[in-house]
């Protein structure tokens, strides 16, 4: 025998305790890497290689205030501009008492393929989009999805989109499918015909740039803000990664909501673990008082309580981390989630972080247990039990 | 006859509840190497109490304890935690085994503070679960053993690390008369001249305290003659 040997033995006497105890640190654990990695999924959207080569242009007061078409062609003559299509959020909704909206986004089709250069569509389908303004494109994530499948939804259909956000509906066919974006759940139409049904509109929610370089991005943006600075319609020009960043900063409510249920978790796992080992420990203080009396010091006692802690946690935290892990890489998370998010991925940053709380809660929850064994006296100890 | 353990105006009083209550009241003893000695008084006489300063487990509060060449008194906790693995053997009255471990390993319990080869903890294993007869139940958990020979396998666990002090506190209290006898016939043995062990023993049985080569009487904290 020798001393890891002693240390097993005495953590597995209570088996149905210890497999308890194990599994209610697992489950813990798997929920929190879960919470990490929605919370990374909703705060930190994937970005593709080109998205350093796209600029989002939209009015400096707000997201919501529109900007005038006009400004397309001061735009498009910075120096450094490859593309600009004006870009406006529709909000579609299949009919007006739907609450669910899905991508639909207004643009230039001529400009689109400069835009999305990792697009795959077929030419021909493409040549069609061009043609008809009362066209559009659909990603086939969303081609896929139960709501298009359930409306029989497929090339060649036409069907009506209601906008969540204004005045007005579209009568779309669809003329193909693309793939190969970062997120092909969204419907692209031509602004055109949004600008035309809502009675020669003129204006668009932003604009949308590609550059040619990404050395040219902070002085197309200084430039373009510069041109329109001190105008009725002052522009906020930005990377599309820092758009999609101000964005995930209005779930700044929901991040706190999964931070609160990550401590909740935290604690929860503190307080059980804590309690095992208390019970565990209460359990066998005539033991430890017995060691102690043939010679086992206090250090020695306590990095039998601190092991035997450690091993619990850590083994809580193998079952539970890697559980999240291996569920993460082979389930098909758009598939599971009908799409609403794109990918789960458990990051080494997540798995030094649950390594992290596995230690510290390996060492707290047995330090209470270590210091009443440390201050217990052999003799006490011995009154008690003889 | 060199005494082994000199003891010299020992003290000990613990307040209880406001009340001040002296289980030693300055006792002085000597106990020869090799010697069997029974303790003997009524509860809380303090023989207990005598029993614990000697092993290192206690601390007076007056006077001095010394073992061998040492003054167990002025050593720190540390030290008498070493003090006590090396020289000190312990029997309880309920036998205090782990009953997650076999017999064999229990006994093992003491050698691993010793950093010695698996080898040699091995030879001593055997050679004290032989002294005490249970070579053949070296692999038994305590649950499969009967009391007398769980406290056998106590004093195995005691004398495998070759102390020259067992301490017994009430050793056969939980134990038939039968095996009673025979571990208090092992306590003889290992203070006999061929092995030379020094035994103290507590216990309320005057049958028991014959087994030893001398029975002190203590009462109210002091040595009665």
């Amino acid at each position: 025998m020798n001393t890891a040997t002693f240390i097993f033995k005495n953590a597995s006497r209570n088996k149905r305790r210890l497999l308890l105890s194990v599994l209610s640190a697992a489950v813990s654990l798997f929920l929190l890497v879960t919470l990490m990695v929605v919370l990374r999924e909703l705060t930190k959207p994937p970005a593709d290689g080109d998205s350093s080569l796209r600029i989002c242009v939209r009015n400096k007061i707000s997201l919501a205030a529109t900007l005038p078409q006009r400004q397309r062609a001061e735009i498009e003559k910075v120096p450094g501009v490859v593309a600009c299509s004006p870009f406006v959020w529709f909000g579609g909704k299949f009919n007006e008492d739907e609450q669910t909206i899905f991508g639909t986004i207004a643009c230039d089709p001529e400009k689109l393929p400069s835009l999305l250069q990792e697009m795959k569509v077929d030419p021909g389908q493409y040549a069609e989009f061009l043609k008809d303004r009362t066209t559009c494109l659909v990603g086939n994530d969303a081609m896929q999805s139960k709501k298009f499948k359930s409306m029989g939804l497929k090339v060649g259909s036409r069907f009506t989109v209601v906008s969540g956000i204004y005045p007005t509906k579209l009568e779309l066919k669809i003329v193909g499918t693309y793939v190969g974006t970062i997120d092909d759940r969204n419907t692209f139409f031509h602004h055109k015909y949004l600008d035309e049904s809502l009675q020669d509109w003129g204006l668009t929610g932003m604009w949308w740039l590609r550059i040619d370089k990404a050395e040219s991005m902070g002085p197309v943006n200084t430039a373009i803000e510069a041109a329109f600075a001190n105008s009725a319609n002052e522009v906020r020009a930005e990377s599309e990664r820092a758009f999609q960043m101000s964005f995930v900063s209005m779930l700044g409510g929901l991040k706190e909501l999964i931070g609160g249920i990550s401590i909740a978790v935290l604690v929860t796992l503190f307080l059980v673990t804590a309690s095992t080992m208390s019970m565990a420990i209460r359990e066998r203080f005539r033991e430890l008082a017995i060691l102690k009396a043939i010679g086992y010091q206090r250090r020695e006692l306590f990095a039998f309580i601190l092991a035997e802690s450690f091993g619990l946690s850590a083994l809580g935290a193998i079952i539970g981390v890697g559980s999240a892990t291996l569920l993460f890489h082979f389930i098909d998370i758009k598939k599971a989630s009908h799409n609403i998010f794109v990918s789960f991925e458990v990051t080494p940053q997540m798995l030094g972080t649950a390594a992290l709380i596995s230690c510290v809660l390996g060492i707290t929850s047995s330090l209470a247990p270590a210091f009443a064994v440390s201050r217990m006296s052999v003799v006490q100890a011995l009154k008690t039990l003889d | 006859m060199i005494p082994l353990v000199e003891i010299r105006d020992l003290s000990k009083v613990y307040e209880r509840g406001g009340v001040t209550v002296a289980a030693l009241d300055h006792v002085s003893l000597d106990i020869a190497q090799g010697e069997f000695l029974s303790l003997m008084g009524p509860s809380g006489s303090g023989k207990s109490t005598l029993l614990h300063i000697i092993a290192g487990i206690d601390r007076p509060t007056g006077g001095s304890c010394k073992v061998g060449k040492v003054f167990v008194t002025e050593l720190t906790e540390s030290e008498l935690a070493d003090w006590r693995n090396q020289n000190v053997g312990f029997v309880f009255q309920s036998f205090n085994l782990i009953p997650v471990l076999s017999a064999y390993e229990n006994v093992e319990l003491p050698l691993l503070l010793m950093n010695l080869p698996g080898s040699k903890r091995k030879q001593l294993v055997n050679t004290a679960l032989e002294l005490v007869g249970l070579a053949d139940r070296a692999h038994h958990l305590p649950k499969q053993m009967s009391g007398g020979q769980e406290q056998r396998v106590a004093i195995a666990r005691a004398i495998v690390t070759d102390p020259f002090l067992i301490v017994a506190d009430e050793p056969t209290g939980n134990l038939d008369s039968h095996s009673a006898d025979e571990v208090l016939q092992i306590l003889q043995t290992l203070s006999s001249k061929a092995i030379g062990k020094t035994v103290i023993m507590v216990t309320h049985d005057p049958r028991a305290a014959q087994y030893g080569t001398r029975t002190l009487h203590l009462e109210k904290g002091r040595l009665k003659e």
